[in-house]
């Protein structure tokens, strides 16, 4: 009954894999277009095009949103740990497919409820952060903020049933965690860390919610509640967040790598433990969000140590993928590229990252364009750099069909081009003061603001560049034979990515075994 | 139907699509009703939560299904619902963890506008050796009847152990009704500073999964009176009991740190 609806019924992972990118992509341009209208305002100082400054903070909230909840984490974690962390097990499907299909479709949800609260009255310009005071009812009265908190609820839904999927998929369908890829384990220790901090948030949010509508005073300072509070359970969930969208990538580049330098990669055990002990450092850091709220000295003294320690895995982690490159011949194939600038510019990213998490630098820096060029340079040019590493790398196994190499390369020039344009200047903006999630400025910040964003207008080419790679490989792809599948591909066990196959005496009427596109064009 | 792996491969659903649309709708009912978008007076909020459960039961009764009747819950799948639930479980565990974060925030610091004292000045606190220790008895002695249940379960004693279920069903339901009273008879309310705020926000979510684990109890218990689960399988009985067991644990810590330190 339910096969000719196959587009919302599915249960396979992979078919729900596709979804994922579809949605992850349709969110990514909104939230391009976003960051857009932004850069365009701060071209020059004074009032360009938008002149409502509410609206301008809207769309950062928005911006933010949509990239970091609707775009990075569907495509890194739902898309390709869907797509691969089965595979990777050599398992037959996730461990529970129905709830992996309520994953995705809590998503749908959260992209309406986050447009929405745009659009309604006068937007939510509180920042994705949604920190209290402002996002109270007397400063946001209007709706959008409870459908911001909604929407987060949503995607927070999505991502915890998602990220008990994979640890139970993991654990259930192999004897042995270390048979899978390291990008399997990148999604097994994302997949804790989105268990173990979502929690966090939805109580953050929800007492908001309260606070907002309810008459409660858990944050309400006359009520004896406290804002801070909310800081802190924002932060606990909010640092490991960035590390959930950066390890699946650590996952991807190591696959690449190793794959197009044909050989292992360098010490992948030691690597395992690196992206553990991230992970588990990422817990204990969260103040370092906060150096400025008046934090005591003793509190703000740990959380930079704290915080220094985490260079160290990711030390770990960059040095063993340059082992694994050196000793090695690297084919320059597409994903490489992507790897290599992730390789450099993840790097530049971090060594802000250590300049931020100074308590008495932080001081100066918060709140200016330091702080966007550090964490755009370490996920747009990190995570992102990872998602289409991903792509050019797995795309023509999933699809069946090659894209176009030359199109492919010029995506890539344009975008490393563009993204360096838009925020490396950013740095020396921060460094001079400018304050971040402001339309307006002095006209001593003039200059390098134009140049982002002409390199802001060089990205969003990118992304037309890249929508057109996508299209080109659906209609008329090479039809992809198995020269992408090497042994390393997924784990050193299971050569073939195929595995329903082995898994099954007959293929399943409602399975799909070859190929999304099949399962776009044909209704069965 | 001979199969060459254990795991169970499911057919495609509309439940997942379902549900979250009607999750949707609910939260944008609420979401514009609370702002005079949607008249108070419309039934809007009850029809789509109605929508939700009534998607939530379709799922499980397919689960149910499968699971009875279809025979495709191997021991691999099985435990990979243990795997699931208990993930879950630790999850809800974060969620209260929070929640005494948030209480203990304040509490271990109370400010000048609470008069620099927990509780805070002029809250008439509930005694905690009154009803609160009442309840703690109950939980205690229904994990005690939910442990005689499932011993006698795999014994293979059936009816003492419906009975033990029952039993256990009935404690959890006073429970609920005395923290009601409470409730009623509590001198402040959740708009009275930090104090009823976080207050109402521990018990009243252990309250909302004591509800929740009512309902799950008296599932298992219809369950296990017609036998729809057996000595061997029967992981709906397993999540049951470890669910009331975390909910017990959770509800002696907000009972120390809710209660008798206040």
């Amino acid at each position: 009954m339910f096969k000719n609806f196959k587009m919302i019924t599915t249960t396979n992972h992979k078919d729900i894999a596709v979804l994922y990118f579809i949605l992850a992509t349709f969110a990514a341009f909104i939230g391009t277009s976003m960051s857009m209208f932004m850069r365009l305002e701060l071209i020059h100082s004074g009032s360009v095009i938008i002149n409502n400054h509410h609206l301008f903070n809207s769309m950062v909230s928005a911006h933010a949103i949509m990239m970091v909840f609707l775009a990075i984490m569907p495509a890194i974690i739902g898309a390709f740990g869907n797509y691969f962390l089965p595979v990777a097990l050599g398992a037959a499907d996730m461990a529970f497919p129905r709830l992996n299909n309520v994953s995705f479709w809590f998503l749908v949800p959260a992209v309406i409820l986050i447009s929405l609260s745009a659009l309604i009255e006068s937007g939510a310009g509180t920042g994705w952060t949604v920190y209290y005071p402002l996002s109270g009812i007397m400063s946001h009265s209007s709706v959008s903020v409870d459908l911001v908190i909604f929407g987060l609820h949503c995607t927070t839904i999505s991502s915890l049933l998602g990220a008990i999927n994979f640890i139970a998929t993991a654990h259930n369908f192999t004897d042995s965690l270390f048979r899978m890829s390291l990008f399997g384990w990148a999604i097994y220790i994302t997949a804790w860390l989105l268990l173990l901090s979502l929690p966090v948030l939805t109580v953050g949010i929800t007492l908001l919610l309260f606070d907002r509508n309810f008459n409660t005073s858990y944050y309400e300072v006359s009520g004896g509640g406290d804002p801070i509070l909310y800081q802190h359970l924002f932060w606990f969930f909010g640092h490991p967040e960035v590390y959930i969208m950066i390890v699946p990538a650590f996952g991807i580049v190591s696959m690449v790598l190793s794959a197009y330098s044909s050989k292992n990669v360098f010490g992948s055990v030691s690597m395992i433990y690196a992206m553990g002990s991230i992970g588990m450092l990422g817990f204990i850091v969260w103040v370092h969000h906060m150096f400025v709220v008046g934090l005591d000295t003793d509190t703000r003294a740990y959380f930079t140590s704290a915080t220094m320690i985490i260079a160290v895995p990711t030390g770990i982690k960059i040095f063993s993928w340059l082992a694994t490159i050196i000793g090695g011949r690297l084919r320059f194939g597409v994903p490489v590229l992507f790897a290599l600038a992730f390789l450099v510019l993840f790097t530049a990213g971090g060594v802000t990252g250590v300049m931020l998490s100074n308590a008495s630098v932080d001081t100066a820096f918060h709140d200016t364009y330091y702080v966007v060029a550090h964490f755009h340079y370490v996920l747009s040019l990190g995570a992102v750099f990872g998602i289409f590493t991903g792509y050019y790398y797995w795309s023509p196994l999933v699809l069946g069909l090659d894209y176009n190499k030359n199109l492919a390369r010029m995506h890539f020039v344009l975008l490393v081009i563009g993204t360096n344009l838009t925020f490396m200047p950013m740095h020396y903006l921060g460094i001079n003061g400018m304050p971040r999630r402001i339309s307006d400025y002095p006209d001593s910040y003039n200059a390098w603001n134009e140049v982002a964003t002409f390199g802001a207008l060089l990205s969003s080419l990118s992304m037309f560049v890249f929508a057109v790679v996508v299209e080109r490989q659906l209609t008329d792809g090479i039809r992809q034979t198995d020269q992408t599948l090497t042994p390393y591909t997924f784990s050193n066990k299971i050569p073939n990515g195929q595995i329903e196959f082995n898994t099954t005496p007959t293929p399943l009427a409602s399975h799909m075994f070859n190929s999304p596109v099949r399962f776009m064009t044909t209704t069965i | 139907m001979m199969l060459a792996h254990p795991y169970h491969v499911v057919t495609p659903s509309p439940w997942p699509m379902a549900s979250s649309i009607a999750t949707m709708n609910f939260m944008l009912t609420t979401a514009l009703s609370m702002h005079g978008y949607v008249p108070a007076s419309s039934n809007l909020l009850l029809i789509t939560f109605l929508v939700l459960v009534v998607s939530i039961v379709l799922w499980l009764k397919d689960t149910v299904i499968e699971g009875s009747y279809l025979g495709v819950h191997t021991l691999l799948v099985r435990r990979g619902f243990g795997y699931g639930f208990n993930l879950f479980v630790l999850s809800e565990v974060l969620i209260f963890a929070a929640i005494f974060w948030a209480y203990l925030h304040s509490a271990m610091n109370p400010t000048i506008e609470l008069g620099l004292q927990w509780a805070p000045l002029d809250i008439v606190k509930v005694e905690a050796m009154e009803l609160p220790l009442l309840n703690t008895i109950l939980l205690l002695s229904s994990g005690a009847t939910v442990t005689l249940s499932h011993h006698k379960w795999i014994n293979g004693d059936y009816k003492n152990s419906t009975i033990a279920m029952f039993i256990t069903t009935l404690l959890v339901v006073v429970f609920v009704v005395f923290q009601v009273v409470e409730y009623i008879t509590a001198q402040f309310t959740i708009t009275d500073g930090v104090f009823g705020s976080t207050f109402y926000a521990g018990t009243g979510l252990h309250g909302f999964h004591m509800i929740t684990l009512i309902l799950m109890l008296s599932t298992v218990t219809v369950r296990m009176y017609f036998r729809t689960f057996s000595r061997t399988h029967s992981t709906n009985l397993d999540t049951t009991i470890i669910y009331s067991h975390v909910l017990d644990v959770i509800w002696l810590a907000l009972f120390v740190v809710f209660y008798v330190w206040v």
